[in-house]
Order: structure tokens, then C-alpha cells, then sequence
């Protein structure tokens, strides 16, 4: 149910940290858009600026260290970039929610989920205390928490971590955003578990035509969920397409990398145990970047021009997008 | 080496934790969080143990390791009754089993030099002479693909890869015939496992390493193990060979358990055709009499829930506990079967 409208669009977004180094670019021109409806996943190594990018777009950076140095992040009319923080606070939980990655220490151990649903629908919707915790009960049976009535006034301890998780949930959608941030919301939960969330976020999505923000670092995970992929890299978008483009042509050799170096199921019907494909070495810390492409150094298709320049991003008819040097020159191109 | 002999053999292992009273009249309680298991390794093999949170895999191996307070039951390495050991013939036992830990974060002193942390087993386990010991560390950071020169630097200097390659370095020292390996990648970044457990699949071949893997990506399992036990809520509900439990999952909960990872290949078709299972686990404290999945199983009957199945080899070397699997012309047919996507 992927519209073509676009709801959300981000534009050269930069992001910096001063640290005693000096000043660091974790994000470096990240250009993305979301449409409405669809689910658009974000992977990459931990490091490669996918967490920070999510924070940046509810200007939820801390700053100082951090701050938003250049870019745009137009929601609809409106660039979120430049809007005051009393309007912030009006689109954030709102408009556009988020889950974050930990259910254990996310949610407020003090306060009861019921009081934690409802904080955002007194303040966004302005319902009154009482029908705040009759939708928190509506909410946890959507979000299939058995006993709703009686859950709802218990405290987050009380609940397992699939169960926190969904309060969180929960939480993210009560107010009906047009947009949901999920960054890595199963990471930390039983694959069986897993599975029960991204059906609940199916069926919401369906019901509620929210579009899905989805960070992952796992290659089945997007085959599973998304429409869209983007793949980050040190601080940069370095491919973006469909899901099917993406998994099934991988044109940068960072993504080919990420989809063939972990064992798939099925491993035991072929008659040999095969050596898994590494990607070489580990992710440049940002003050090792230099010139050039970040990938460089583990790349096995590196060659002169890939130290001396960034590669663009040259995008395909189809809206394949890939930032390499490879592509860039059809010649090239490895299969 | 022999390679079909049997290294180590656990036999009815409990592992039960008591548990506040939650009142002054009621008596304490008990988590039993291993209840029964049993299982052995063949030399030069590896065993995997998977299971969700709190099924129990890891008390299991730090029960295999004497780090965990067994109840009763039996453990044997070789002909040493490890179980039974105390004091000093415990400490020695130890240079013949090592843990390789999860987090390569939390598991290294962050005061203490990474070739120190690889001598300190040769150190306190006086293992050759200061000089032999030198060299032994030298050539353990160079098996396990680290410089000689980084034995100067402190963890936090290194990646988290490179530190679970000096985990694995510690773990090798006093040449170990088994290495219990806990979740040695699940903390590691995608890009970064592989390269991990082709260290682990290298290292075996060349030294002939027995691996108790504990688990919970059954991708990973299937890629590295020889055997493969599943656990659930302290017990094991099935075992058997690589190829016979990957061919043939009997299991509801194994099938439901290999339905549920996501795969590349699969996609979202394999999503749409996915086992479901509703709710959590039951608590450890007060396990249901009957069979302990019961409670979430898709194809239970009452009398499932009413008494506990026993684990029963239902064809050669494939055990399962589950009272509904049946066994027609010398094949076991599974309640549930998982379509096959790709």
C-alpha cells in the first residue's frame, strides 16, 4: 500500500561531534525519502551513523556535543532542520514516533504503562486522564497484550521483554503517526518473539497506513520487511533501492559482502561445509577516513582512483542507487 | 586422536536455583533451570545447544564447566568424573575445559594487556617454563590471526572481533580438548561473525578442538555443528545429527524455532507461511506437569499437557520429546513440516 507520495524527505543531512580530536562527521550528506505506507529498512555495521541518522530526524542529537551542520529534513511543507523546539515537541510521538532498541531500559521503571501510553495522548490528543487509560487499554490489545485492564496498571519489570516491547509499541502508535522509527526493535528478543512483532507491525501498518523507518543489521530481516533498503557506510548512504534490487543485485561490494558472509538455513543440504565469504578487516574509525571511499581499505575490487575520491551516488532508471566506483564505470562491473 | 571416541558424556544434569520466599509461610521456591538434561560429544566434534532466553544453554554450559552449582547428575570428561571433582583436582581439570565468553566487552580485565590476559591460564596453571610461556602466547595471538605485537595493547584498543579473537586466545592456552563457546558471535557486528567462525571451524580442523557451541541462530548452528540439541524451559526436547534434524525437524517447537528466522532467500513468502506461536514461555518456577511447550504448541492435545513425554529415539541417533510424532516404515513423520522456501 506504498503510495508515491512522499512523506518525509531528508537532503544532504550532515551531522557533527566536537570531541577533543576535533570535529567529527558522523553523518555525511545522508539523502533519503520515505513514502507514505511503505516500510523503508536502514542497514549497516554499528558505527556506520544508521542510530544517528533516526535521531537526527527527531532532532533527539545531544547538543551540544553534536549538532545538525547543513541538510534538510522536509516533513511534507516543513523542514524539521529549521523548526523551533515547541513545534519539535509537537511532532515528536505524534507525528513521527519512534521504538527504541532496548524494551528493558527504554521505558520508565517508576511509572506504569498504562501512565506511559497515556502520556502522549494527554498531551498530543488532550484527553483526560481517564479516557488516556481507556485508549492505553485499547492500544495493549492491538498490540496483543493479553488481560489489557489488568496490564495496564502493572509496571514495566512485570512484563517479559516481548511483552515491553510491545508496550513500546504501543506507545509509538497511540497518537496514529504517519511515520514509526524502529531502530533494531527485536535485536534484543527471541527470534519466535521476533516474529510475533513484525506481524503486529504488519497488520498495524496495513490498518493504519504508517510508514516504517525499520534499522536492522540483518539481511533477513529486510528481505522479510521491507520495500525499500539503504545501506550506510561510515556516515554515508552507499546503496539504495528496492528490497528486491538490493538483495537480489547488490551492486556495491560492502552490500554483497553483508548478504553473502552469514550462513544461511538450508547450509546442511549441500554436501560440503563451505568456508563463509569475510569481509576483510573491520569499519575505519572516523578519524581514519581520509579521502576517498570509506570502504576502500576492505573492498577486494579497490583500485587508485577509490583513495583519492568519493564515489557519487548514480542511480539507475528503477531508483537503484549505488556510491561506487565500480558502477560508476559499466565497464567494470563485477558480476 | 580416536575420532569416534565419546569426550564428554552429561547424564540427567539438574541445575535448580532457590528462589526468595515470597512469603513468610510459603515454602521458598525453586527455578529449575536445568531439569534433566543428558547428552554426550564425540572427540573432535561439535555439539550445539540452542534455545531462546532462559531455556536454560548456558547454565547447562556453565554447569559442564563447574561455574554453576550442580543439583545432581553426572558429568564426564574422558574417564574424570568432573562433577564429583573438588579443590585442586577441580583447578587442574580446568586446563582441559575452557569458555569462550559472549561479550568480548565485559569477559577482558580492561586494566590488564591482551597478552597478559592469554598467560594469566599458563601462569596459574604453571604450565612450562616463564620462557616457554612467552613463546607459547606469541604463537597462540598468531593462530588466531592477531600480531605478535599487539599482546602490549589494552582491550579497549581493539575491535570487538579482534577482542573475541583473544578470548578464543585465552581459551586455547592450556590446549583445552573442550571448549564450551557461548554465544561467541551474537555480540559481534554481522560483517565481523564470519570471520569469527571461520576461526572456530580453522581451529578445530587444525587442533582437533571439541566444541560444546551454544546458540540461539539456528543459521549459525547449521552452518557449524556435527549435532545439534534443542532446549526449552531446562530440557531437551530434541537431538540429533546435523543432517537428520535439518532434513527432518520433529519437534513443534524446533519447527516453529527454524520457521521463525528471517532468510534472504526467503523473503516475505516464508513470513506469510510462518509457524506462530502465541505468548511467552512459561516461568521456570513453576513448570506446567505435562510436556512444557503445551501451553504455546499448535498441534497440543489434553493429554499433552497432562503428562510430561519422554525423550525417545524415534529413528537412529534422532531423540525426541514429543508424544505425537509417529514412526511409519522407519521414518519419523513430523506433526508440523516446514515448507521449504528456496
Amino acid at each position: 500500500m506504498a503510495t508515491t507520495e512522499k512523506l518525509l524527505q531528508v537532503e544532504n543531512l550532515q551531522v557533527e561531534f566536537k570531541t577533543r580530536r576535533g570535529t567529527a562527521l558522523v553523518l555525511n550528506g545522508v539523502n533519503f525519502d520515505i513514502k507514505r505506507g511503505e516500510t523503508m529498512c536502514v542497514v549497516g555495521e554499528s558505527g556506520c551513523g544508521k542510530s544517528m541518522t533516526a535521531l537526527a530526524l527527531l532532532r533527539l542529537i545531544p547538543s551540544p556535543p553534536g549538532r545538525i551542520r547543513a541538510g534538510r529534513v522536509m516533513f511534507g511543507e516543513e523542514d524539521l532542520v529549521q523548526a523551533s523546539e515547541a513545534r519539535m515537541r509537537e511532532v515528536r510521538g505524534n507525528r513521527i514516533s519512534m521504538i527504541f532498541q532496548e524494551p528493558m531500559t527504554s521505558l520508565n521503571p517508576v511509572f506504569t504503562v498504562g501512565d506511559q501510553i497515556g502520556e502522549s495522548l494527554r498531551l498530543h490528543a488532550g484527553l483526560d486522564a481517564r479516557q488516556a487509560r481507556q485508549r492505553s487499554i485499547e492500544m495493549l490489545q492491538q498490540v496483543g497484550i493479553p488481560a489489557p485492564e489488568r496490564r495496564v496498571d502493572e509496571y514495566p519489570h512485570q512484563m517479559s521483554g516481548g511483552m515491553r516491547q510491545r508496550v513500546m509499541i504501543a506507545m509509538a502508535l497511540a497518537c496514529r503517526p504517519d511515520i514509526l522509527i524502529a531502530d533494531e526493535p527485536t535485536t534484543a528478543l527471541d527470534v519466535t518473539v521476533q516474529a510475533q512483532i513484525f506481524d503486529l507491525l504488519r497488520d498495524l501498518q496495513r490498518d493504519k497506513g504508517t510508514a516504517i523507518l525499520m534499522i536492522t543489521h540483518d539481511m533477513g530481516v529486510v528481505a522479510e520487511m521491507a520495500d525499500r533498503v539503504m545501506v550506510m557506510y561510515a556516515g554515508r548512504v552507499i546503496e539504495q533501492g528496492t528490497t528486491e534490487q538490493v538483495l537480489s543485485q547488490p551492486g556495491h561490494p560492502y552490500t554483497q559482502g553483508l548478504i553473502k558472509c552469514l550462513p544461511e538455513l538450508g547450509s546442511s543440504r549441500h554436501a560440503e561445509r563451505v568456508e563463509l565469504t569475510e569481509i576483510a578487516g573491520v569499519m575505519p574509525s572516523i578519524w581514519e577516513l581520509g579521502s576517498g571511499c570509506a570502504f576502500r581499505g576492505r573492498c577486494p575490487h579497490a583500485m587508485a582512483r577509490c583513495a583519492s575520491e568519493v564515489p557519487p551516488m548514480i542511480t539507475a532508471d528503477g531508483g537503484h542507487g549505488v556510491a561506487c566506483w565500480l558502477t560508476a564505470q559499466p565497464l567494470r562491473r563485477v558480476a | 586422536m580416536n575420532p569416534s571416541s565419546t569426550l564428554l558424556t552429561v547424564t540427567d544434569l539438574k541445575v535448580h536455583f532457590p528462589h526468595a520466599r515470597t512469603g513468610w509461610f510459603k515454602p521458598p521456591e525453586v527455578v529449575k533451570a536445568v531439569d534433566g538434561v543428558s547428552f554426550d560429544i564425540q572427540r573432535g566434534t561439535t555439539l550445539a545447544v540452542v534455545g531462546e532466553s532462559g531455556s536454560g544453554k548456558t547454565t547447562t554450559a556453565l554447569a559442564v564447566m563447574r561455574l554453576a552449582p550442580l543439583t545432581s547428575g553426572h558429568i564426564t570428561l574422558g574417564n574424570t568424573d568432573v562433577g564429583a571433582l573438588q579443590g585442586e583436582a577441580l583447578r587442574e581439570v580446568r586446563k582441559r575445559v575452557q569458555i569462550i565468553f559472549q561479550d568480548p566487552f565485559s569477559s577482558l580485565n580492561p586494566r590488564q594487556r591482551a597478552g597478559d590476559a592469554v598467560r594469566a591460564p599458563l601462569d596459574l596453571m604453571k604450565v612450562g617454563t616463564p620462557a616457554q610461556r612467552t613463546e607459547r602466547v606469541t604463537e597462540l595471538f598468531t593462530q588466531v590471526g592477531l600480531r605478535p605485537e599487539q599482546q602490549q595493547l589494552f582491550p579497549h584498543q581493539f575491535s570487538g572481533g579482534q577482542r573475541q579473537r583473544i578470548n578464543i586466545a585465552r581459551a586455547l592456552a592450556t590446549n583445552p580438548e573442550l571448549v564450551v563457546c557461548d554465544e561467541p558471535v551474537s555480540a559481534l557486528d554481522v560483517a565481523i561473525r564470519a570471520q569469527i567462525l571461520n576461526l572456530l571451524a580453522r581451529l578445530q580442523r587444525e587442533l582437533g578442538l571439541t566444541y560444546l557451541f551454544i546458540s540461539h541462530d539456528m543459521a549459525v548452528v547449521e552452518h557449524l555443528c556435527d549435532e545439534i540439541a534443542v532446549m526449552y524451559l531446562g530440557q531437551i526436547v530434541e537431538r540429533a545429527p546435523r543432517r537428520v534434524f535439518f532434513n527432518n525437524p520433529l519437534h513443534p517447537y524446533s519447527v516453529a524455532l527454524m520457521s521463525a528466522v528471517p532468510t534472504v532467500k526467503g523473503g516475505r513468502e516464508r513470513a506469510a507461511q510462518r509457524i506462530k506461536l502465541v505468548g511467552d514461555p512459561p516461568s521456570p518456577l513453576s513448570p506446567p506437569p505435562g510436556c512444557r511447550f503445551a501451553s504455546r504448541c499448535p498441534v497440543a492435545e489434553p493429554a499433552c499437557a497432562a503428562e510430561l513425554p519422554p525423550l525417545r529415539e524415534v529413528t537412529p541417533q534422532h531423540w525426541v520429546r514429543c508424544r505425537r510424532i509417529e514412526v511409519v516404515g522407519g521414518m519419523a513423520r513430523p506433526i508440523i513440516v516446514l515448507q521449504q522456501v528456496a
